[in-house]
């Protein structure tokens, strides 16, 4: 029954997929090690859905190379299928199908389905069990989604960004449902475009631009040698050589956007107060003032020089 | 095989297909709950093919059709249930399939382990399903109605599996291919004017020679009129009829296999 280990459960070199003039994917390598949770992050029009459709076997890439639990999503398509669990970014479902029909219609595809009763009951879809998909809420729709990526007891999921629009708490459940297939041995590949959610979730990261991988690593990794900062706003144009001058040793400061300060170094107590202490002598209401860990944000700003969410 | 695992849990892999037979039996049943669910869809397959028998067998409307009610129920027998194999079997699932690969049902399912034929299978299936149930009430109506049918049933049932195939090839053509709106525009306008010019309520025979030629190459006017030969005129089978609905069928299926897009 058990397949030969491979030794990735995905393994993709120089992917090109293109759509007439648009290059969607551009070159891309991913490799994601089984049983974990892999986050593909970027922006809006990066390239991650087609990635993942070209890892689902949706269609063949233009060039590069790619294994899907060893196997080509296309070529052997009737082999991958019963073995991945798939999660659209919308849609996928009879407008008029109840919740628990189209579950329990799924679970019958495959012949060992987790028990549709209490995966429905553990992400809160038992009160609409009877309601037409059409009726659902936005949230309820993607808990579904995710209901059916994993109800087949898949080896590899590929879910296209779960948590976009669900509220705070169904997204927790959903982080939850992600721990447990990661803590049972389950790989999770999933797109987002929150880096909190790849912090959260994901033991590697691949920062997707333009169709390519720009960086990828562990998030403390990526998140590594960056070390904490401090940011704050006030008026447009301060005196850094004044400022850095009061900074503690190794410390630094710059203003990469108009008004809008980052001071880096050993961020402690004293710093803050060094940097508020400063602000007083020069006249400077500080405004929003923060402190916190260099994020995967804050890498994909540097990357790319473009926010991750306009 | 023995094998030891750190840790077993609720989602431990263990991947597999159903046997291909329960996938698809299990895929014809929800096709067939939902279409049977669905009001518009019940409006074309149940409502309007009953009306029209009821209403065209009491009332002397098609001069063409009979003289006493017997004569008409007799005619109008045979065209209502070419009109339900159209109603299921083209309308309504070129609508249905339409809008679930519009709604990405298509492409979701694609993922599953249930094969795109299998799918297929499933589809015919439930178009099956519906079609005996609709072919049982409208039957049970004409009887109430005195209608006296004669002839093989045999081949009667065989021409309306040709019809299914034919239809179905048209419809999944269409539904593969067309936007789901233009899908359901073009689906019920067919069923309309297929309802006036196929053969099902109006004699071919009221028509000029040479639309008549014409009209009568089209599958639910082979339909209506290969059924009208052996359950009216106690015929054996019609090869002519049964011919030109093979001729839709392999066409149909061959056009829909090909352009048919998924997405």
């Amino acid at each position: 029954m058990d397949a030969p280990p491979t030794a990735s459960a995905v393994e993709a070199v120089g992917l090109v997929k293109r759509y007439g003039a648009t290059t969607a994917v551009d070159g891309l390598d991913l490799t994601v090690r089984p049983g974990t949770v892999t986050a593909v992050l970027g922006p809006n029009g990066a390239g991650k859905t087609t990635t993942i459709e070209l890892c689902e076997g949706y269609r063949a890439p233009d060039a590069g190379r790619l294994r899907v639990l060893g196997l080509d999503p296309v070529a052997d398509a009737a082999a991958l299928r019963p073995r991945i669990g798939v999660m659209l970014q919308s849609g996928g479902v009879y407008p008029g199908v109840r919740a628990i029909e189209m579950l329990t219609h799924v679970a019958r595809l495959h012949a060992h389905p987790l028990d549709v009763a209490e995966l429905a009951e553990r992400l809160g879809l038992a009160s609409c069990g009877r309601t037409p998909y059409r009726r659902l809420s936005g949230g309820q729709r993607q808990r579904l989604a995710l209901a059916l990526a994993v109800v087949g007891r898949p080896e590899l999921v590929f879910l296209d960004e779960p948590t976009a629009g669900l509220d705070p708490q169904a997204r927790r459940a959903t982080w939850e449902l992600i721990g447990e297939l990661r803590a049972d041995g389950v790989t999770t590949v999933l797109s987002t475009h929150t880096m909190e959610e790849a912090e959260e979730l994901a033991d590697d990261v691949a920062i997707v631009d333009a169709g390519r991988v720009i960086a990828r690593g562990t998030p403390a990794e990526l998140c590594g040698g960056g070390g904490d900062v401090l940011r704050f706003a006030g008026r447009p144009g301060l005196d850094l050589v004044s400022l850095r001058q009061a900074l503690p040793v190794g410390g630094d400061a710059a203003e990469p956007s108009p008004g809008s300060y980052v001071v880096t170094g050993d961020v402690d107590p004293r710093l803050l107060a060094t940097v508020t202490a400063w602000c007083a002598q020069h006249g400077v209401l500080a405004d929003r003032i923060t402190t916190r860990r260099h994020t995967l944000e804050d890498v994909f700003l540097e990357l790319t020089g473009k926010e991750l969410r306009p | 095989m023995t094998e030891t695992r750190t840790h077993t849990g609720r989602h431990t892999p263990r991947p597999g297909a159903a046997p291909l037979p329960r996938m698809i039996a299990a895929q014809a049943a929800l096709e067939t709950r939902m279409l049977l669910r669905h009001g518009e869809q019940l409006l074309l397959t149940v409502v309007i093919p009953t009306l029209l028998l009821v209403l065209f067998s009491a009332v002397d409307i098609v001069s063409a059709a009979g003289d006493t009610r017997a004569e008409r129920v007799d005619f109008l027998a045979p065209g209502v249930l070419a009109l339900a194999v159209l109603s299921t079997a083209f309308t309504g699932q070129a609508i249905a399939t339409g809008y679930e690969r519009r709604y990405g049902v298509l492409k979701r399912l694609a993922t599953s382990p249930l094969p795109r034929w299998g799918l297929m299978c499933g589809k015919t299936g439930a178009v099956l399903v519906t079609l005996l149930l609709q072919t049982a009430l409208l039957t049970g109506i004409a009887l109430a109605l005195g209608w006296s049918p004669r002839g093989n049933a045999l081949g009667a049932a065989l021409l309306m599996l040709l019809g299914t195939a034919a239809c179905s090839g048209l419809g999944l053509l269409m539904a593969g291919t067309l936007r789901a709106e233009a899908t359901l525009a073009a689906a019920n306008l067919v069923f309309v004017l297929l309802l006036f010019f196929g053969g099902v309520i109006i004699p071919l025979d009221d028509f000029p020679d040479e639309l008549r030629a014409v009209l009568e190459a089209l599958p639910v006017s082979a339909l209506s009129g290969g059924l009208r030969d052996i359950l009216r005129d106690g015929a054996g089978l019609p090869w002519a009829d049964a011919a030109t609905l093979a001729a839709w069928s392999a066409a149909g299926l061959a056009a829909a296999g090909h352009f048919f897009r998924w997405e």
